[in-house]
């Protein structure tokens, strides 16, 4: 059962050709088996989820239907589920038990969705391979000595092995795309605003968004669908119709634009890499679209304007964890100061604390018109580049990540190298706007990933143009040998 | 710009966070090098840009002033590092 799609799960769940119960027992028994190697999950839900899956049949019995009704799903350990550790990959969340669930999980469990368990993650979503988690890196499944991509690396891990056929990521800068890239799967980052950000553990809120990873386009429609929508307890969340996603999947592509940026094709990116990212491209062409060349000249600013705004907002959101109310408290506080400093110092590791630091700089006196105001500044110019681009084009093509997934340990001493990886989709998260990621080929035994970048409120456009793709070629099909 | 090792331990106490003195130097430069990259940003004119706060252009929006919530304070202290009577315990504050 676990080479098959949601979609199919669904169907097979429908038609009764097997039981939730029997389903999620199948999906235990790969995580008992394979977990220990990829370390893709933190936490797994064994008993609960075979009572969730006991309610979806009989839910099913009493004439409910739907098609997430009895699939199983994995949450990235940053989803707060209520009983249930959510430790957001940081030792000062590891004893945290959620008194409250999410309303992602919430609305995925409403729409019968059966937790397995929680996914490992970069700490506080800050990372970009899954190596600043509090218990040690995911693997990437298609090369144990590879990262998995992140920070939503241990969804993506768990996707691509086959351990669940779907999972939820969070994207501040990347988190969804490139993990998804780098384990040959597909991920949505829906538009700002479009998912519900309650009970989702802030790192950077006005850049963060929660959504699907799965194997295919018609699997993230599925999810997303469920995901999505207006919730009054997220300041930011937009009131505004959630399409049918699967309803538009199958649209022709005759006349779509397509529009490569110059800026994402040029030094920095592997050239193996950009022949798969063009033979993609070749296969939009016969699927009917016309390409042409645009430009996103600010590109290159928006790593550090991103180095900017987004530790500036966790300095201020990670504020919250003082040792007092919950999470860890360090031993004998002399006093409510060193209760404070010794608490964080000790439960937040270095890359979370190098983010803290660098944002109570920005922030801090005579310095915020020079690094926080300019960042502001700067994220205006790329948020019109891309407004004029898509004067010109319906979608936005590229590269998902410059290289293919790194070895582990490769770049985890150098902060600035990691941060490059997420060259190519930071700027989406700066703009606000919606970004997929879909497997297009390999290089050796590694994935490369497309991206798509979207108009706002775009995802019904992003996932047809990537399940048109996915009718007529077989990345998304592959499955890493070791877990096939 | 860059930061030494006195810049670091008093951006550490405005953020509350120990961090341990023979850190203090990989911190220096690290965060260095993070503002170095960061400072390509100088190389853009911004004179006159409207500086973007958030992605979408919406107001905040308001509700009614009404009660949503219910008291569930036996469950949030359950998951405290420290609490007694209802209240949380920390160090003494007041001598």
């Amino acid at each position: 059962m676990h080479e098959k799609t949601i979609a199919l799960l669904g169907a097979g769940l429908a038609a009764g050709e097997f039981s939730s119960e029997e389903l999620i027992g199948a999906f235990l028994e790969r995580i008992a088996r394979y977990n220990p190697q990829l370390n893709a999950f933190i936490t797994v839900t064994a008993e609960s989820a075979l009572a969730q899956a006991r309610v979806a049949d009989q839910r099913r019995q009493c004439g409910e239907t739907g098609p997430l009704l009895g699939v199983p799903i994995a949450y990235k350990d940053i989803f707060c589920t209520n009983g249930v550790r959510t430790s957001c990959g940081s030792r000062i969340l590891d004893r945290f038990i959620a008194p409250y669930d999410a309303t992602v999980v919430e609305k995925l469990a409403a729409a019968g969705a059966v937790m397995l368990g929680k996914t490992n993650m970069d700490e506080f979503a800050m990372g970009s391979s899954n190596e600043t988690s509090f218990y040690g890196p995911a693997r990437n499944p298609w090369d144990l000595e590879a990262v998995p991509g992140g920070s939503s690396g241990g969804s993506a891990a768990a996707v691509a092995a086959r351990l669940t056929p779907g999972a939820t990521g969070t994207d501040t800068g990347g988190s969804i795309r490139q993990p998804a890239a780098l384990c040959g799967i597909t991920g949505i980052k829906p538009t700002y605003g479009r998912v519900s950000r309650w009970g989702m553990i802030a790192y950077a809120s006005s850049l963060d968004q929660g959504g699907p990873m799965a194997r295919t386009a018609e699997d993230c429609a599925l999810l997303l669908g469920a995901m999505a929508g207006f919730d009054p307890r997220d300041s930011t969340s937009v009131d505004r119709l959630v399409p049918d996603y699967a309803a538009s999947l199958d649209r022709p592509l005759d006349g779509l634009k397509i529009g490569l940026p110059k800026e994402y094709f040029g030094a920095g990116l592997d050239s193996e890499v950009a022949r798969v990212a063009e033979s993609a491209i070749a296969e939009y062409r016969k699927l009917g679209a016309n390409v042409i060349e645009v430009s996103l000249p600010n590109s290159q600013l928006a790593i550090p304007a991103y180095y900017v705004i987004a530790p500036a907002e966790c300095s201020s959101n990670l504020a919250r964890f003082d040792g007092v109310r919950y999470g860890y408290r360090c031993e004998n506080p002399k006093d409510l100061l060193d209760l404070y400093t010794r608490s964080r110092g000790e439960g937040f590791g270095a890359e979370v604390k190098r983010r803290i630091l660098v944002g109570t700089f920005a922030l801090s006196a005579g310095y915020y018109d020079a690094y926080y105001l300019k960042a502001q500044q700067i994220r205006r110019l790329i948020s019109d580049d891309f407004r004029r681009a898509f004067e010109q084009v319906d979608v936005i093509a590229g590269p998902t990540s410059p290289t293919v997934a790194f070895n582990l340990g490769e770049k985890v001493d150098d902060p600035i190298t990691m941060y490059l990886s997420d060259i190519y989709t930071i700027a989406v998260n700066l703009a606000g706007l919606p970004g997929l990621s879909l497997p297009v080929g390999f290089v050796g035994q590694r994935p490369v990933g497309l991206q798509l970048i979207g108009n706002y409120f775009a995802e019904d456009r992003l996932l047809n143009v990537a399940h048109r793709y996915q009718q007529v070629t077989d990345w998304h099909q592959r499955a890493p040998a070791a877990f096939a | 710009m860059s930061l030494g090792p006195a810049e670091v331990a008093k951006i550490a106490h405005l953020a509350r966070l120990a961090i341990r003195d023979e850190d203090v130097p990989a911190y220096a430069r690290n965060l260095s090098a993070i503002l170095e990259l960061v400072e390509q940003m100088n190389a853009v004119d911004t004179a006159g840009v409207i500086p973007m706060a958030h992605p979408l252009d919406m107001a905040q929006r308001l509700r009614a002033d009404e009660i949503g919530e219910s008291n569930q304070r036996e469950q949030f202290q359950a998951i405290a590092p420290s609490v007694e009577a209802g209240l949380y315990l920390v160090p003494k504050v007041i001598e």
